[in-house]
């Protein structure tokens, strides 16, 4: 399976290397794919950013990416690729492009580097990350009114902090509704297989739970909501068309903004090496429209949605309570940043235990 | 709908694929040619399949369409390894590359389109039957045709002339060559066969279990069916059950995970490679009769001698 993923990307790289001979005073910004930008989800709502720049600058900036980039070894190779290619700004979209970005940037201090949802900074490597967060717990405080049988079922990729941080967000909206709230947690080990993603939701809702919520990259958990007549929420992309009876709605990734900017930096000779953390008040992160829920619970969220973007409501406000009753956090404020980044530990409320 | 019902459900969906695209391929080995392209016959069989029921609103089209696909590329690699005696392996690979890599092309517009779904049967009073209804007779009709297959090639290997000289061919290419029989269409037929039920595999993920198309759908199930074919020693209703077996343990690992019992998900998540390969070997146990299944000549080329 390895080989055949470096074959492909091999594969990519050569038919990028065969774009790449344009007129040099175009600025050229590049873009990593780990998933191919057809997966309607993660990789698909990076390119929207990348379009978006091409929109925005016209002839100014010549883009180029490469998807399918497995992580590890191979990404290095096609960091690099783009890095010789001209590139002058290269974002590299996966958390698992962190090492690769940092080696390669050594060897090109000129060339600037954006490596998203990492924490290894460099004098050209800047990290950009969006709080996913803050849509969950929206998320949760719907699935909280919602709900009948106060049970959401939850499918999630691996057991990193970006993925229990929302598993938390999204328990502490739903408590912040119905105290009794139970979610239940299976892991497909994958961020995209529609296959294994259907699987879970089906034996899910078997298992009780009428709301499904999803931290894997494909529409196939709404479908089968939508198939048996329960309800959902979108990931990464608005995925309505899905499951217009099912979407309650979608946290939405949205990198055009951030990639503009970033863009329009170094087009005017002021790019810096920076730590971006943005969310629902910069527009990183947006929750498509509210379908499918009564006309209270839908004000309830758009009340939500006003109160973190002006930093009245912070989902993990202090004192927060951790699975075996200690509490982490001062009381009416909110967790530091790093904190967030590290989580390792569910809330109290989740009845299950956390894979190592 | 009771748990239980839910998780038997989910394991017919989840296993039907891996047996369609393994029974395909088992005929294909048993004639002699190793063709490790069956995950990119699946892809391009999935997308073709979508694309064909999306534009004419009829899955069943889909279905066609993605057997098309699936035989039009099969016919590919027996061109290469067949007649022009290419490396199956190298050629196999290639195949898979090529599909996966054509079927993002084709779909790239198919991308955020819901697709047409195939319908699950219902006979009325026999699907209403509590529990064994929807089991027995409330499934698509890929199911009974993915079991009506294995049955037919358990027959016609063992049972018919055809499946004699197909064995044959694989056995031992020279001898069969010798007694007249053409090596080179059985086995044209052969993997052509193989790369129909790849596609039909294909067009169930599009249409059937998750009726979207999405680059790389097939998520690596076309490899899952040619092991499942090795460790089924090459014996039909062995690699139907591996098939089940591998579906019904992955789905069982999804089912445990919410009971809180803290057994590791990637465990779980590795299980049903473990339990298929050690059931599989198991009930291989019998070495002489594992060797007498195994075609001899597979992967090996054939040059008929002038």
């Amino acid at each position: 399976m390895n080989k055949m993923m470096m074959a492909t990307a091999a594969f990519a790289l050569a038919l990028g290397i065969g774009a790449a001979s344009a007129a040099a005073d175009k600025l050229k910004a590049c873009w990593v794919y780990t998933g191919p930008i057809g997966d309607f989800g993660y990789s698909f709502q990076h390119d929207q950013g990348r379009k978006a720049v091409e929109k925005e600058f016209g002839d100014k900036v010549e883009t180029k990416y490469l998807e399918n980039v497995a992580e590890g070894p191979d990404a290095e190779r096609a960091i690099e690729r783009l890095a010789r290619d001209g590139c002058k700004i290269i974002f590299t979209t996966s958390f698992g492009f962190m090492d690769a970005t940092i080696k390669v940037a050594k060897k090109f201090p000129k060339v600037h580097f954006e490596h998203a949802t990492g924490y290894k900074r460099a004098k050209n490597v800047a990290t950009y990350n969006a709080r996913f967060y803050e849509g969950r717990y929206v998320m949760g405080e719907i699935a909280g009114k919602m709900s009948k049988t106060g049970t959401a079922g939850y499918i999630v990729s691996f057991p990193i902090p970006e993925v229990i941080m929302g598993i938390n967000s999204f328990m502490l909206g739903a408590q912040s509704v119905n105290p009794n709230f139970k979610i239940k947690i299976v892991w497909v080990n994958s961020w995209y297989d529609p296959g294994k993603e259907a699987d879970a939701a089906k034996v899910l809702f078997g298992q009780g739970a009428d709301i499904i919520v999803q931290h894997t990259d494909s529409t196939a958990p709404l479908q089968v909501a939508q198939d048996q007549g329960k309800l959902g929420f979108g990931q990464s992309s608005d995925m309505i068309k899905f499951a217009p009876k099912a979407q309650l709605t979608a946290n939405t990734d949205n990198w055009n903004p951030y990639y503009i900017s970033r863009v329009k930096a170094e087009l005017d000779g002021v790019w810096k090496s920076d730590d971006t953390w943005g969310g629902m008040k910069e527009g990183m992160v947006v929750l498509s429209p509210f379908t499918n829920v009564p006309d209270d619970v839908k004000k309830m969220a758009e009340d939500s949605v006003a109160k973190i973007k002006s930093g009245e409501l912070h989902p993990f406000t202090g004192p927060i309570t951790k699975q075996d009753g200690s509490t982490v956090g001062e009381a009416g404020k909110s967790l530091p940043d790093e904190e967030l980044l590290g989580m390792a530990y569910y809330v109290k409320g989740i009845d299950d235990k956390l894979p190592q | 709908m009771s748990e239980l019902l839910a998780i038997v459900l989910t394991i017919i969906t989840a296993s039907t694929p891996l047996l369609l695209a393994a029974i395909g391929e088992l005929v294909v080995e048993r004639s002699g040619v190793l063709n490790l392209g069956v995950e990119g016959m699946m892809a391009i069989g999935a997308v073709c399949g979508f694309g064909a029921a999306l534009a004419s609103g009829s899955p069943y089209l889909g279905i066609l369409a993605a057997m098309a696909a699936g035989a039009a590329l099969s016919l590919l690699f027996a061109f290469l390894t067949v007649t022009l005696v290419s490396n199956q392996v190298a050629t196999g690979l290639a195949l898979t590359l090529l599909g996966l890599g054509l079927s993002g092309l084709i779909g790239e517009s198919f991308v955020g389109q819901p697709g047409v779904k195939l319908e699950r049967l219902h006979i009325p009073g026999l699907s209403d039957i509590p529990y064994l209804g929807p089991i027995l007779f409330g499934q698509d009709l890929l199911v009974y045709a993915a079991l009506a297959i294995t049955a037919a090639v358990a027959y016609l290997l063992f049972r018919s002339k055809l499946g004699l000289v197909i064995r044959a061919v694989g056995d031992s290419h020279q001898s069969a060559h010798a007694l007249g029989y053409g090596v080179i269409p059985v086995r044209y037929a052969c993997v052509v066969f193989g790369g129909t039920c790849a596609g039909l595999a294909g067009g169930y993920l599009s249409l059937a279990y998750t009726p979207q198309w999405i680059e790389n759908m097939t998520a690596g199930r076309g490899w899952i069916a040619l092991a499942l074919v090795v460790f089924g020693s090459w014996l039909p209703w062995r690699v139907a059950l591996g098939a089940y077996l591998f579906g019904t343990v992955m789905i069982l690992g999804f089912a445990v995970q919410t009971k809180g019992l803290g057994i590791p998900p990637q465990f779980l998540s590795s299980l049903p490679y473990l339990v298929t390969i050690i059931a599989l070997v198991v009930i291989s146990g019998n070495r002489a009769l594992t060797r007498a299944n195994t075609p001899a000549c597979l992967g090996q080329p054939f040059v008929p001698d002038r």
